[in-house]
């Protein structure tokens, strides 16, 4: 019970603070600047939420890792998000349509994890549904705004669409460690998320006039800590520093 | 006051204290002036993300990332209320941003240094915020109304990032060997330019007089730089750091510290493009303007088709109704 539980609260604390890295990578080189400081805030929301989620994992596990050592001294194979949260920024469209996607899914997720009964996690969710309530509205807004602006943000945002499209599935897999917590009533069942997503989602795309993608085949792996190439140097470059300088405190 | 003319009304009210505010008739070189510096400072603040965005990914602890991001949204913030501020001069930011991307308009050098190390975070925070701050307290008091209110906003945030800054600079000192190497070694890096940040020496100062008169400026240059290094001096000593300066000593007389003298030929070469990063900060921005005009383009052709979607549901319902 005590490792899925780790294994869990890791998942939901790598997502946020991976998703929420690549955000913070566009500082200073927003668009423009309201949407600079509007991805800022997102981005520190998130890595907020991963140290929440962090710390309590490392209380979970009981050997005195705390939040930053879980962040930083973890290799590539150790770390649970899910896939999506970790392709690159590429450009304003990429990054829209990666949030948006998963931000419709930490909505219903988050509203759903308030009711854990674990009071920890629960308590989490409950603020962190607050952030995201806003996340989601900003990235919907600008799914509409961009599908349906000129004939180049229409392209974009297709493109975008069509390549993370396959990094969706991952979000409703479930393995043992989601079985055991429904049991005790501790995780969302994602069974429950998906026709959720779906209908936000749908709804969404047709706003924003753009075309839902057809493949079915999904990547996996990222809850199993099997992740793309990018995931190495995001990890290469945020723990360099408590890397070359083991015993130092910053 | 009736036998004034407008100029002499004018600098009636400045002398009064009185803030001129955008509908107040003011002289064509005081709207030039302020557009001028407004400008260069909101420049200042959008450029001076660049230097501390580069260690947001690689900040050593969950709790600096957060207070590095924190920190470089708040410039972003400043940014805005200071173009908010110029355009009540009747200037258009985008033209003001292109202004930037072309070269055409300055902005403050020391974001042309490069931020090497970690420590750079402590030492920018410390020294560039403390050296900015000491420009700026005066200009809460500026004549010209909106640039004195956002400047009130804009001091409460700085003094708080120069704690930070300075809260690093002491973890780093009370830290291992390699720790405190790092925090002297940015110390070294930072130090000169931070005191070239109040500008050239009052006698080669070109604005300085007029912009005195017009209580824009309110001290010299020379004078904000003699009380920051006043400040800093004994800073460095609770850090345990030297500041590389060997003039450096109390002037019992002037009950001031005397210093070095200022490598302004570095100074001016900087200032005309010739820094270490100058050409690396422009082009970032330049990226982001070019990356930007088609999400720019696009909110504006939606705005466009929402507004005459909106129109016509008006029309139809106007119709219905008749």
């Amino acid at each position: 019970m005590q490792s899925a539980l780790f294994d869990y609260t890791l998942r939901l604390g790598d997502t946020s603070l991976i998703i929420g890295h690549r955000l913070s990578e566009w500082c200073g080189h927003g668009p423009v600047l309201e949407q600079d400081i509007a991805l800022i805030n997102i981005a520190l929301d998130l890595v907020g939420q991963a140290k929440s989620f962090l710390e309590y994992a490392g209380e979970v596990e009981g050997k005195e890792r705390d939040a930053d050592t879980l962040a930083y001294r973890r290799l590539e194979r150790e770390f649970r998000n899910v896939l999506l949260s970790e392709q690159p920024n590429e450009d304003f469209a990429f990054t829209i349509v990666r949030q948006f996607l998963f931000d419709a899914f930490q909505y219903p997720f988050y509203q759903r994890l308030t009711q854990s009964k674990d009071a920890q996690i629960a308590a989490i969710a409950e603020k962190s549904l607050k952030e995201v309530t806003y996340h989601l509205r900003f990235s919907s807004e600008w799914m509409i705004r961009l599908g349906d602006g000129t004939a180049e943000s229409k392209a974009k945002m297709q493109t975008a669409l069509n390549e993370l499209w396959m990094f969706t599935g991952e979000l409703f897999e479930m393995n043992e460690t989601d079985e055991m917590l429904i049991k005790e009533g501790i995780a969302v069942d994602l069974n429950e998320i998906k026709p959720l997503w779906e209908q936000r989602v749908s709804s969404i795309l047709e706003e924003a006039t753009l075309t839902q993608p057809t493949t079915t085949w999904m990547q996996s792996g990222g809850k199993k800590g099997i992740h793309t190439e990018y995931l190495g140097y995001i990890l290469a470059e945020m723990q360099y520093l408590p890397r070359a300088y083991p015993d130092a405190k910053w | 006051m009736a036998n004034l003319t407008k100029e002499e009304l004018f600098q009636a009210k400045i002398d009064a204290e009185i803030k001129i505010e955008p509908k107040d008739w003011m002289p064509e070189a005081y709207r030039k002036t302020l557009i001028r510096q407004i400008s260069q400072h909101a420049h200042s603040e959008i450029i001076g993300m660049l230097p501390e965005g580069n260690w947001i990914s690689r900040a050593p602890s969950l709790r600096r990332k957060v207070a590095l991001l924190a920190k470089v949204q708040d410039e972003a913030g400043h940014g805005l209320y200071l173009y908010s501020a110029a355009e009540t001069l009747g200037v258009d930011r985008a033209d003001l941003m292109n202004d930037l991307v072309t070269g055409k308009a300055k902005y403050s050098s020391i974001f042309n240094y490069p931020t090497l190390t970690w420590a750079d975070m402590g030492a920018i925070g410390w020294l560039v915020d403390g050296a900015a701050i000491m420009n700026q307290v005066p200009l809460c008091r500026c004549s010209y109304g909106p640039y004195a209110r956002a400047m009130v906003r804009v001091c409460k945030e700085e003094s708080f990032h120069q704690r930070q800054g300075y809260e690093i600079m002491m973890t780093l000192s009370n830290g291992t060997p390699e720790q405190k190497a790092m925090a002297q070694d940015a110390l070294n890096r930072w130090w000169w330019p931070s005191i070239m940040m109040f500008g050239p020496s009052d006698a080669d100062s070109s604005h300085s007089a007029q912009s005195m008169a017009w209580k824009i400026k309110r001290f010299s240059n020379d004078e904000l730089r003699q009380r920051f290094v006043d400040a800093t001096v004994s800073q460095a000593e609770y850090l345990g750091l030297t500041l590389p300066d060997k003039d450096l000593k109390w002037n019992e007389e002037r009950g001031s510290y005397d210093f070095g003298a200022i490598d302004w030929d570095e100074f001016w070469n900087v200032v005309k493009g010739n820094g270490p990063c100058n050409r690396q900060r422009i082009k970032a921005r330049q990226k982001a303007e070019e990356n930007g005009k088609w999400v720019k383009e696009a909110a504006m052709a939606y705005a466009e088709k929402r507004r005459k979607r909106q129109q016509k549901i008006k029309t139809q319902e106007a119709a219905k109704a008749a």
